[in-house]
C-alpha cells in the first residue's frame, strides 16, 4: 500500500531522460543489471532500475542521498540478493548469493568508509581472508609481502607492506584500500564515494590510478556527489532519484544543469503539508560558532514558529553542528543566546533544561533503549517531573506517555512492550514523542525522515508543521531536497564545514541549494 | 522483553520446583519446609552479593571484586571486634558497609574518572583487596573464640521462625526491587546499559551512575563480609576465595543480560536460589565435590546459551512483527 502511494505521488514529477543514448559504438558491456528491484519491509529501495558498465569506461552514478546507490553496490557486491531482475556478466546471467561470490565473478569494491584494521600490517590488510598459503597451509609472508608491494608500487606508492596500519595517514590508507580491492582479480571496480576525505591533491593521485584502471580494460563505477569530479573522470552518467534510474547518457554530451535536473525533478509542493505560521521573534542566535575541526563561523538566528531546515552534503558538519547546540560536543568558540540570554551549554542536560532537544539521525544508536518499555523511553529525560519525592510514578510516566502516543498516532500493542517491538516509523514517533515531552523551545531534527515508510513520513510531517503552528522553534536536517524545500522557512545550506548560505523560502529553489552545497556557482 | 522475562521468572521457579522434587526423591527430607528455609538462609549472602552484582551488570560493568571486598572487609571487622569487645555490634556492621563502600568507589571512580574498562579495574583491585586483607592480618586467622558472641550470633538469632539472615536477605531484596524500579538511580541503571549513547543524549550521566552502582555493589559486599565471618565463625585471607563468579553466575542464570540493560530483582534472587538448591542437593545425594563443581559448571554454561537464545528470540519478533504490519497495511 505503502510503496504504491509513493510511485503514484512520484509519477507526476518523474520522466526519464535518456540524453546522448544516440552516441554510437555500443559494445557488449561487461556488466549489466537488469530491471533490479529492492524491496524491504515498507521501502523500496530500488525499483526496475538498468545499469551497464563498459570495459575501459568510467561510468558515473550520480543521485541524492537516499537515492539507492548504496543499496545498488550491496547487491553488486553479494551483501544484499535483489528482489527482482538480473544480473549479467559478459552475457552470462550471474547470481551472487555471497561476497565471495560476487569476488569470484570479478567484482571488487572501494568503499565509502574504508574497512580495515588498525592494528594489521599493511600486507595483512591486503590480503585478509585471501592471504597466500604456503603447502602446509600457514600464511605465506614472504609472497604476501611482495605481492602487496607490487600491488602499491602499480599505485605509485613505496608504501611499506611490513608496517602497521594504524602508522599510515588517511590518505595512505586509501591506497590500501584500493590495492585491497585490486588483490582479487577482478575487472568491475567499484568506487562509492571514494574522495569524501580526500584532499585536492590526494584526489589527482586517485584519479591517475583511475586512469591506469581503465587502460588495463577494466570497467569502473564512480559514486559521487561533486560534478567536477565527475565530468573529470566519468564518460557515461546514471542518475537515481529515488531508487530509480531517472537518466542515463554520455557526460561529454550533457551539460550539468540537465544533470542536476535530474536529480531533484520533481513536483514538491504538493507532498507537504506546510502551514503558513506567523513567525515570532527571534528565540536563538548563534554567532561564529566553530569547532576544532568540524565547522566554522556558524551564524544563525531561529525565531519562534520557524522551521529552519540544514541542508548539505554528508560531511558537511551539519550534525556536528546539532550536536553543539545540545551539549553532546563543545565548540571551540562562538556565542550562543536563548531568548536574549547568553547560554554556556556544557552537556546535554544543560540543553534540555534550557529547553533544546535533538531527535538524532540514528534513532538505534543514539536515540532508544530498545529492551526498555516505550513509555520508559519516553519518560527518560522527563522523570524530575513524572517522579514525586525522589520516586518514579508508573502512573505519571505512563499518562505522558500516553499523551504523547495519541497525539503522534503511535501504533503499539501496549505502551509497555519494549520499544525493539516496534517499526521504524513507530520508532521514531516514541524518540519525537520522548523529547516534545520535555516541552522544548527548540527541537532539532536529524533527518527525521530517514529509512521510514512514505506514509509514516507523510504524518512526521504534518507533525512538524503543527509544531511549528504551535510556536515551537525548529531546526531541521535533512538530506532530501524535497523535504527541505517542502518544509522550511529558510534553509542554511553547510559545505564543508563553512555556510554556504542562507537563503529564504522565496528564494528556494532545488538547483540554488545543490549548487551551494556541492560548490558548483 | 517484559514478558519473556516474567515467562523465564516462571519458568526458573518450575525448574527449581523440578529440582527439589527430583531430589526429594532420593534424599527424603529435601522438600522439608524446615530444609527449604535452610537452603535460603545459606543462600542469602549469595543473593545479597547477585543483587549488587546485576545493579553493576546493568550498566554494562562487571564487579569482579566483590569477594575479596567481602574478604577484606569480614576481616576488617573480625579484627575489631577481637581486639576491641567494647564495641557495639551496629557500629561495626556500619564500618562493614561503609568499608565495602569505600572499596566500591575506588572501583567505581576508577571506571568513571579514568575510562578503564570495569573488568580490568576489578580484576586488578581483586588481587589488591584480598592482598590489603593478607596485610592487615599478617596471614593469621581470626577464630571463633576470639569474637564476643554477640558479634557471632546476631545472624542466628530466630525471628518470627526464621534466622536474622534471611530476614537481612529479604529486606535487601525488598529494598533492591524498590531502588532498581522506583528511582530515577535504577532507570538510569537500565537506561546505561540498554543503549548507553541514547542515555547521555537523554541527559543521564553514566558515569555517575556506574560509580554508584559499583559503590551499592562495595556496600553489600561490605554487609556480606560481616555476614559470612559471623556465619561461619572464622575470618582468614582466602575466604570465600571465587564467590564473585557466583554471583555473576547467579545473574546470568537469572537472565541478567550481561550485555546490560535487561534484568530483574526476581531473575537474580532466582539464579542465586538456583545454584544455592544445587550446592545443596548434590552433596545429600552424594555427588563428589570435584563433580559438583563440573555440575555446577555445565548449569552455568547451560544458563548462558539459554540466554542468549532468547535475546536472538527477541529479535526475531521484531522481524515477524514488521511483516505482520506489512500485510495489514
Amino acid at each position: 500500500m505503502a510503496i504504491e502511494m509513493m510511485t503514484a505521488v512520484e509519477k507526476t514529477g518523474a520522466e526519464t531522460f535518456p540524453v546522448g543514448d544516440a552516441a554510437p559504438v555500443r559494445r557488449m558491456p561487461v556488466l549489466e543489471m537488469r530491471g533490479i528491484s529492492q524491496i524491504f519491509p515498507g521501502v523500496k529501495a530500488l525499483d526496475n532500475v538498468s545499469v551497464s558498465l563498459h570495459a575501459g569506461e568510467v561510468t558515473a552514478l550520480i543521485g541524492e542521498n537516499g537515492a539507492g546507490k548504496s543499496t545498488l553496490v550491496k547487491i553488486l557486491t553479494g551483501i544484499y540478493r535483489p528482489s527482482e531482475g538480473e544480473i549479467v556478466i559478459d552475457g552470462q546471467p550471474v547470481s551472487f548469493t555471497s561476497a565471495q561470490d560476487a569476488i569470484d565473478a570479478g567484482v571488487t569494491a572501494i568503499h565509502q568508509e574504508t574497512v580495515l584494521f588498525d592494528e594489521l600490517t599493511v600486507a595483512e590488510n591486503v590480503f585478509l581472508g585471501h592471504a597466500p598459503r604456503t603447502r602446509f597451509g600457514l600464511i605465506d609472508w614472504k609472497t604476501m609481502n611482495t605481492r602487496a608491494s607490487e600491488l602499491l608500487h602499480a599505485l605509485e606508492s613505496e608504501i611499506d607492506p611490513t608496517i602497521r596500519l594504524k602508522d599510515l595517514s588517511i590518505a595512505q590508507r586509501h591506497l590500501v584500500a584500493i590495492a585491497r580491492a585490486l588483490s582479487v582479480e577482478a575487472r568491475i571496480v567499484i568506487m562509492d564515494e571514494p574522495t569524501a576525505a580526500l584532499s585536492r591533491k590526494e584526489i589527482d593521485d586517485l584519479f591517475r590510478i583511475v586512469e591506469g584502471l581503465k587502460k588495463q580494460g577494466k570497467a569502473i563505477l564512480f559514486i559521487s556527489h561533486k560534478f567536477d569530479e565527475v565530468y573529470e573522470i566519468a564518460e557515461n552518467f546514471v542518475v537515481f532519484r529515488d531508487g530509480r534510474a531517472v537518466g542515463h547518457g554520455r557526460l561529454a554530451e550533457t551539460p550539468q544543469d540537465t544533470i542536476v535536473r535530474m536529480m531533484v525533478g520533481r513536483d514538491v509542493e504538493n507532498i507537504f503539508p506546510k502551514v503558513e505560521v506567523s513567525i515570532g521573534a527571534t528565540v536563538l542566535s548563534v554567532e561564529n560558532y566553530c569547532h576544532p575541526t568540524e565547522y566554522r563561523d556558524i551564524s544563525f538566528e531561529l525565531k519562534r514558529g520557524e522551521i529552519l531546515g540544514v541542508y548539505g552534503l554528508i560531511g558537511a558538519g551539519r550534525s556536528e553542528l546539532c550536536q553543539s547546540l545540545f551539549g553532546v560536543s563543545q565548540p571551540s568558540s562562538g556565542r550562543l543566546r536563548l531568548e536574549g540570554q547568553d547560554l554556556k551549554i556544557r552537556s546535554s542536560r544543560d540543553a534540555i533544561a534550557a529547553g533544546i532537544v535533538y531527535v538524532p539521525e540514528e534513532r538505534g544508536r543514539h536515540g532508544l533503549a530498545l529492551p526498555m518499555p516505550i513509555f520508559q523511553n519516553m519518560s527518560l529525560p522527563s522523570l524530575a517531573r513524572t517522579s514525586r519525592s525522589g520516586f518514579l510514578k508508573a502512573a505519571n510516566e505512563l499518562a505522558l506517555a500516553r499523551k504523547y502516543a495519541e497525539r503522534l498516532d503511535l501504533r503499539a500493542a501496549a505502551l509497555s512492550v519494549p520499544v525493539g517491538t516496534l517499526s521504524g516509523g513507530n520508532q521514531q514517533k516514541v524518540v519525537i514523542g520522548k523529547w516534545l515531552a520535555t516541552q522544548p523551545k527548540v527541537i532539532i531534527l536529524d533527518e527525521p525522515t530517514k529509512g521510514i515508510d512514505i506514509g509514516s513520513k507523510a504524518s512526521v510531517h504534518g507533525f512538524i508543521s503543527e509544531l511549528a503552528s504551535e510556536g515551537l522553534s525548529i531546526i531541521m536536517v535533512s538530506s532530501e531536497l524535497p523535504e527541505i524545500l517542502g518544509m522550511s522557512d529558510r534553509v542554511l545550506v553547510m559545505r564543508e564545514g563553512l555556510m554556504a548560505g542562507m537563503f529564504d523560502r522565496s528564494q528556494l529553489s532545488a538547483e540554488t541549494l545543490v549548487r551551494a552545497a556541492t560548490g558548483n556557482a | 522483553m517484559k514478558k519473556l522475562l516474567k515467562h523465564r521468572e516462571l519458568l526458573l521457579v518450575g525448574i527449581i520446583a523440578i529440582m527439589v522434587a527430583g531430589f526429594a526423591t532420593r534424599a527424603p527430607g529435601f522438600a522439608t519446609p524446615g530444609n527449604l528455609a535452610n537452603i535460603f538462609n545459606d543462600t542469602s549472602i549469595l543473593i545479597i552479593l547477585a543483587l549488587g552484582q546485576m545493579t553493576v551488570i546493568l550498566t554494562k560493568s562487571i564487579d569482579l571484586s566483590v569477594a575479596a571486598n567481602l574478604a577484606f572487609t569480614g576481616m576488617a571487622v573480625a579484627m575489631l571486634d577481637a581486639a576491641y569487645p567494647g564495641l557495639p555490634l551496629a557500629l561495626l556492621v556500619v564500618l562493614a558497609i561503609g568499608i565495602g563502600a569505600a572499596l566500591g568507589a575506588i572501583n567505581g571512580y576508577l571506571v568513571w574518572a579514568l575510562q578503564i574498562p570495569p573488568i580490568v579495574v576489578t580484576l586488578g583491585t581483586l588481587t589488591i583487596y584480598r592482598g590489603m586483607a593478607f596485610v592487615l592480618s599478617g596471614g593469621a586467622w581470626v577464630n571463633s573464640h576470639q569474637m564476643t558472641p554477640g558479634f557471632l550470633n546476631f545472624p542466628r538469632v530466630s525471628v518470627l521462625g526464621m534466622p536474622l539472615l534471611s530476614w537481612i536477605a529479604i529486606v535487601i531484596v525488598l529494598l533492591m526491587w524498590g531502588l532498581l524500579t522506583r528511582t530515577a538511580f535504577g532507570r538510569a541503571a537500565y537506561a546505561s546499559g540498554g543503549n548507553p549513547t541514547a542515555a547521555v543524549y537523554a541527559g543521564i550521566d553514566i558515569g555517575k551512575t556506574r560509580f554508584f552502582a559499583f559503590v551499592l555493589s562495595g556496600a553489600l559486599a561490605g554487609l556480606a563480609g560481616y555476614l559470612w565471618v559471623s556465619r561461619y565463625a572464622v575470618a582468614y585471607v582466602d575466604v570465600a576465595a571465587g564467590f564473585e563468579l557466583d554471583t555473576v553466575a547467579a545473574s546470568v542464570i537469572g537472565g541478567i543480560s550481561i550485555a546490560g540493560g535487561i534484568g530483574s530483582v526476581g531473575g537474580a534472587v532466582l539464579g542465586a536460589l538456583f545454584l544455592g538448591v544445587i550446592k545443596n542437593a548434590l552433596p545429600v545425594i552424594g555427588i563428589s565435590p570435584f563433580a559438583q563443581m563440573a555440575i555446577s559448571g555445565i548449569v552455568i554454561v547451560l544458563a548462558v546459551v539459554f540466554n542468549a537464545r532468547a535475546e536472538r528470540r527477541a529479535g526475531r519478533i521484531i522481524l515477524r512483527d514488521r511483516g505482520a504490519k506489512e500485510v495489514s497495511a
